[in-house]
């Protein structure tokens, strides 16, 4: 019998306990392929964040950590200098990168920390049940912005990409989102440019994931990827930011 | 040991570390413990180690959480606020047993207070100090030598029971000069290989795990207890103090540590020059506090009298283990005003 499809080598066969419709799992996949594709299993140390992923520790079968929230960059910091050897990629929400670590993912890519950042944008804090984040739209609902997001009072959402895009010295910067299968066939790509870049130690690397959550936007997997492409793209536009062992210039470069 | 150094307390003890091995240093900048930060950013390079000025105390401390995870002994430093800060840190590190060693060189509070030696963080460094039910423990040295040898002796401390260690010195033992001795060898490096994270191809056959995250009570409680199991050992081994002057049987025995110690020894020098026998007990371990060393000192003792640099907080475990047995008496001195000799040797002619 002829294998086809199985379950990467870097994900233990722990089941998921993600929502029905979470692309968390998807997230999940792609990154434990690349470490399977780049031979890296044994190499690699996660970092699970605080927020719905914090689960990552049990989702990932290569060396995993889970830290406070928001300081998984520190975390990574700590590592790699310590063992200058390991690919150490983070996990992280919106929450826990751009509110509570904004601090810490804007010093490690100053730093150009030799480190992998693999952000989960879904506009919302999930596990605490769907609070507002730093990236949730203007106008929407969350429980803390029950009548709907006021930039006056609390800010336009934050583009993390474009902030670090202005640093002179992190290595790469891409947004992907996974809404469609082509989408996430990207999304691998820029994962996985991410992984080698840590393994030929060019520095610091960030991958935006445009995502979504069907629990607490009250939509189901499939409307919540439409609603996600109509309103979350406008704002946070998919692109290559930053490429700078591949050439590329600062600044968006939409493709 | 070697030849005598006139160093700064800050500057001994970032030496003594680096002598015990450590070579993952993270801190930020803050007064009195400057010269520590500086100190490292110097002698880390030449030694091929490594310095990093973090972001913040919460970065600094999970850096360090990060290189511990890593199994190399990994150090921070800071003063009073700058502890504050880092207590999230210092207690995930409890939770997850990685071993650490975090200088604390206090300075006045609470709020920014002032850079002056008052030792009022006693509570926050003997009761765990962050969030959950933990402890760590606490060194807290009188000389220049004593904080320079208590690096060694918290990372071994640190590495045996894999635990986060405090030394808890006041500005006066970082900012004092002192000759200082280095002992030759270092503490030998424990094997963390079978709980530590890192490159393993092959060595090991599965992937490591460090969490301080169990959501089922009953998995949390058995983390508990083991880390409990573990801090009784503690108790039973690492327990250190001094006394002074108790061989005379002196009807007052002061209880103080750190630099109130240092005074008060003066004090009694003085005091025994005119014929009046006082005793010191001196716990060098505030976390496990020398218990059984006080009710001892105090058996034989009419009176006992607490001196801090402070309002009045080791005095609680002191009066917990007298237990009664002799009256308990405080004084302290706030805002990192400091006792003289005679201050004391008039203290206790008063309380006499």
């Amino acid at each position: 019998m002829k294998v086809v499809a199985k379950r990467p080598e870097a994900l233990t066969d722990v089941r998921l306990t993600y929502c029905p419709g979470c692309l968390h799992g998807v997230a999940h996949r792609i990154i434990a392929e690349s470490v399977d594709e780049l031979g890296i299993k044994e190499r690699t140390i996660g970092i699970a964040p605080v927020g719905c992923a914090v689960f990552a520790y049990r989702f990932f079968a290569c060396d995993m950590v889970q830290v406070p929230h928001g300081r998984a960059p520190a975390v990574a910091t700590g590592m790699r200098r310590a063992r200058p050897g390991a690919i150490v990629f983070t996990y992280q929400g919106d929450g826990d990168l751009a509110a509570i670590g904004t601090a810490e993912t804007v010093h490690s890519a100053n730093r150009n920390e030799n480190i992998s950042v693999f952000f989960i944008n879904n506009a919302v804090y999930g596990m605490t049940g769907g609070q507002m984040a730093p990236t949730t739209l203007p106008g929407m609902r969350a429980t803390t912005s029950p009548y709907g997001r006021d930039v006056s009072d609390t800010g336009f959402p934050m583009r993390v990409c474009e902030m670090l895009a202005t640093l002179e010295m992190p290595n790469y910067i891409e947004r992907v989102s996974l809404l469609s299968p082509k989408e996430i066939v990207k999304a691998k790509k820029a994962v996985k440019k991410a992984l080698k870049y840590t393994m030929e130690g060019r520095g610091f690397s960030f991958v935006e994931m445009i995502s979504t959550c069907p629990t607490n936007w009250g939509l189901d997997p499939v409307s919540s990827r439409e609603w996600a492409r109509e309103n979350m793209l406008p704002v946070f536009p998919p692109g290559l930011f930053k490429d700078r062992s591949a050439g590329a210039k600062p600044g968006a470069e939409k493709e | 040991m070697g030849e005598k150094i006139l160093m700064k307390g800050n500057e001994a003890v970032a030496e003594a570390a680096i002598r015990a091995g450590c070579r993952h240093y993270f801190a930020y900048p803050i007064t009195p413990q400057n010269e520590l930060v500086e100190y490292m950013a110097k002698r880390m390079p030449k030694v091929n180690g490594t310095f990093l000025q973090a972001e913040s105390e919460l970065a600094a401390i999970n850096m360090v959480l990060g290189a511990a995870a890593c199994g190399v002994r990994a150090m921070t430093s800071s003063s009073s606020p700058g502890i504050s800060l880092k207590q999230e840190g210092i207690s995930y590190i409890a939770a997850c047993r990685l071993p650490a060693v975090i200088v604390n060189v206090t300075r006045g509070g609470p709020g920014l207070g002032n850079i002056a030696p008052m030792m009022c963080d006693y509570f926050q460094a003997t009761r765990g100090g962050g969030h959950g039910d933990y402890y760590t423990p606490v060194l807290c040295p009188s000389t220049v030598q004593e904080f320079a040898d208590h690096a060694p002796l918290a990372f071994e401390i640190a590495e045996r029971y894999l635990t986060p260690v405090l030394i808890l010195a006041d500005g006066l033992l970082g900012q004092m000069m002192e000759p200082v001795e280095f002992p030759e060898k270092t503490p030998v490096p424990k094997d963390q290989s079978d709980w530590c994270v890192g490159p393993w191809e092959g060595k090991r056959t599965s992937h490591h795990v460090i969490n301080s995250l169990f959501i089922v009570p009953e998995d949390l409680e058995e983390k508990t207890r083991i880390l409990f199991e573990v801090y009784e050992e503690i108790k039973k081994n690492e327990i250190r103090y001094e006394t002074y002057n108790m061989e005379s049987n002196p009807s007052l025995v002061v209880a103080a540590a750190g630099t109130a110690a240092r005074v008060t020894k003066s004090a009694i020098d003085e005091l025994k020059a005119e014929g009046i026998e006082v005793g010191l007990v001196r716990p060098i371990t505030l976390w496990p506090f020398p218990s059984e060393a006080v009710a001892k000192a105090a058996s034989g003792a009419k009176k006992m009298l607490v001196i801090e640099l402070n309002m009045g907080q080791m005095v609680e475990d002191i009066r917990l283990a007298v237990s009664g047995a002799c009256p308990v008496e405080f004084a302290g001195k706030a805002g990192g005003v400091v006792f003289t000799p005679e201050d004391i040797a008039a203290l206790i002619k008063e309380k006499m």
